[in-house]
């Protein structure tokens, strides 16, 4: 049973590296964006002549691009299969819905890393960064449990395209526009108006950066992080087992609406 | 760039009604079928004034082990709503469906692992080769990728597609070719229901028949009960065991073609074809549109 699961799970990794491969000309077109805006980002560090701000760009804009990869390619997954022709096959197929969670979601960190590598290589090539000093057990630890977080957020985002056959997919573009404004992506959330930071907390993002920075430029230990730790921990532990829940009472709905067949 | 290989023909097989040896018609008391729909329904809410239409409204069949089941009907008529409800892709809003005892609300899993569908759209990753759609079909199923690569390989020759074929992307195949490919992997999976959504619509002829052939040599080489909705009566009278008519979801008429032939000749004094068959019973032209029934591009 494991096993068949297991294998079940794979065939979705293996299926989006195909597809990687495939559509290998907007994978170079998107990895060039991405390098080009967090360049773009950081040269507004250089601009000020101050180190601190570009280490905080920098941060930022690298971990902000592997986080939104995450949750697009989670949040994304309906809308990219009824864009194919194949949700319907797909869902036909005997897998449940958290093992193609997991594949999903294997792929999804594997792709973002490998992008997250090359953008951070290049940066520290381009501004001669250095981290010495800096806790990079943290700054992992964060991006694992900001990882989980963000594929609960997805999850549930997920459920939109499937509810809304024409507007779900915008829908789960304004979210990630939202969690990118409250975050404190290019900037601390102190600057921001009380009712804005109040809303801030219920971003995981926010834990996920102020951790990783905490890390990287202050060297502090995930011990002394707990209260980023702990938001994160329980974002994952709720956000993960309710999306999968949620889900399958909006495949539920989908299907008695006959919501699978409609090609966006 | 749509591509049209020099596929080597399929010599068509002998039109015979049902073999002798087949075993026709509903499964006696005590046998299992194969598939069990018993008052079926399915309505949907569609537009905006939230009109209900009924789409599959009470439908019974009995399918035997091994029979290739027709069902015929209009556009709109409720046909492909009827495979979609088998396929779990909807759900019931009354009566009942099982595969080989399976219920499919309660046992869907096992229900989805008896079952394969091809629809009209052959629902490939487009990009991707025919290898790399197939390798994903076989994963979900918990099959060997290697040996499920093998099978593909063997069946997609059968079907004239060689095996250079299969690295290149999907889109560029033909239409026929893309539909062949969607039965060998629903074959790969062995399905013992084989769910077949109008397999030949828009085709050329030529793949047409190559299909038609193939879907005679799954029934004489596999252990597997098909289920064919088609608009083509032709196709309907060469393939299948039973016939059902499907009109406005109900269904109006079920028989072997011939016994459907013979009891529009006997009883309406009728011409003993199936165009006799589907216009006495339906009062329709197959070509018509059922414009408030047609659920499925509405709902």
């Amino acid at each position: 049973m494991a096993t068949r699961e297991l294998r079940a799970s794979f065939a979705f990794v293996e299926r989006n590296f195909n597809l990687t491969r495939r559509y290998w000309g907007w994978e170079v077109a998107w990895l060039v964006y991405s390098l080009a805006a967090a360049l773009a980002v950081a040269f507004i560090g250089v601009a000020q002549d101050d180190p601190g701000l570009l280490q905080v760009l920098v941060i930022g804009t690298i971990f902000w691009n592997f986080l939104s990869i995450v949750f697009g390619f989670i949040g994304e997954t309906v809308t990219w299969e009824r864009w194919e022709g194949t949700l319907e096959y797909t869902f036909m197929a005997p897998v449940r819905r958290y093992t193609q969670l997991v594949g999903s979601t294997v792929f999804a960190v594997t792709y973002a890393l490998i992008q997250m590598v090359i953008i951070l290589v290049v940066m520290m090539l381009f501004f001669n960064l250095e981290f010495t000093g800096g806790n990079f057990v943290t700054a992992g630890t964060f991006l694992l449990l900001g990882s989980l977080s963000f594929v609960g957020v997805g999850m549930m985002a997920a459920i939109l395209p499937l509810l809304y056959v024409e507007r779900g997919d915008q829908m789960v573009f304004l979210i990630q526009s939202v969690i990118l404004l409250f975050s404190g992506v290019y900037y601390s959330t102190d600057v921001l108006p009380e009712w804005m930071q109040f809303i801030s907390q219920f971003s995981p993002g926010t834990y996920v950066l102020e951790g990783i920075r905490g890390g990287l430029i202050d060297g502090t230990p995930v011990t002394e992080l707990l209260h980023n730790v702990w938001p994160l921990v329980l974002m994952g532990v709720v956000l993960i087992p309710l999306g999968v829940y949620v889900f399958g009472i909006a495949e539920r709905y989908a299907k008695r609406t006959g919501k699978l067949k409609r090609v966006g | 760039m749509i591509e049209v290989m020099n596929e080597p023909k399929i010599a068509p097989m002998p039109v015979t009604s049902a073999e002798p040896l087949r075993r026709v018609g509903p499964p006696p008391p005590g046998e299992q079928p194969a598939l069990l729909i018993e008052h079926a329904t399915k309505r949907f809410v569609v537009g905006r004034k939230k009109k209900a239409v009924i789409a599959v409204n009470d439908v019974s069949i009995s399918i035997r082990r091994g029979e290739i089941y027709g069902i015929l009907g209009a556009n709109g008529s409720g046909k492909s709503t009827l495979i979609r409800l088998v396929s779990t892709l909807l759900t019931l809003e009354a009566g009942r469906v099982a595969v080989l005892g399976h219920d499919i609300e309660r046992e869907e899993m096992a229900v989805k692992r008896l079952i394969n569908r091809v629809s009209v759209d052959a629902a490939f990753f487009k990009k991707l080769s025919p290898h790399e759609n197939l390798a994903y079909a076989a994963r979900l199923y918990g099959l060997d990728a290697k040996e499920a690569r093998a099978e593909a390989i063997r069946i997609l020759a059968r079907l004239g597609i060689g095996e250079k074929r299969l690295s290149r992307p999907v889109e560029q195949m033909s239409r026929g070719m893309q539909q062949k490919v969607a039965i060998a992997r629903a074959l790969l999976t062995s399905p013992t229901v084989l769910l077949l959504d109008e397999p030949t619509t828009g085709l050329d002829p030529r793949s047409k028949l190559d299909v038609q052939a193939f879907v005679e040599e799954v029934r004489d080489t596999h252990d597997a009960t098909i289920v064919l909705t088609t608009h083509d009566l032709a196709e309907a009278d060469r393939l299948c065991d039973r016939i059902a008519l499907i009109n406005d979801g109900r269904l109006v008429a079920e028989g072997t073609p011939d016994e459907l032939k013979s009891m529009v000749a006997r009883d309406h004094g009728a011409e003993p074809s199936l165009e006799s068959v589907f216009m006495t019973f339906t009062g329709k032209s197959l070509d018509e549109d059922i414009g408030d029934n047609d659920n499925e591009d509405d709902e």
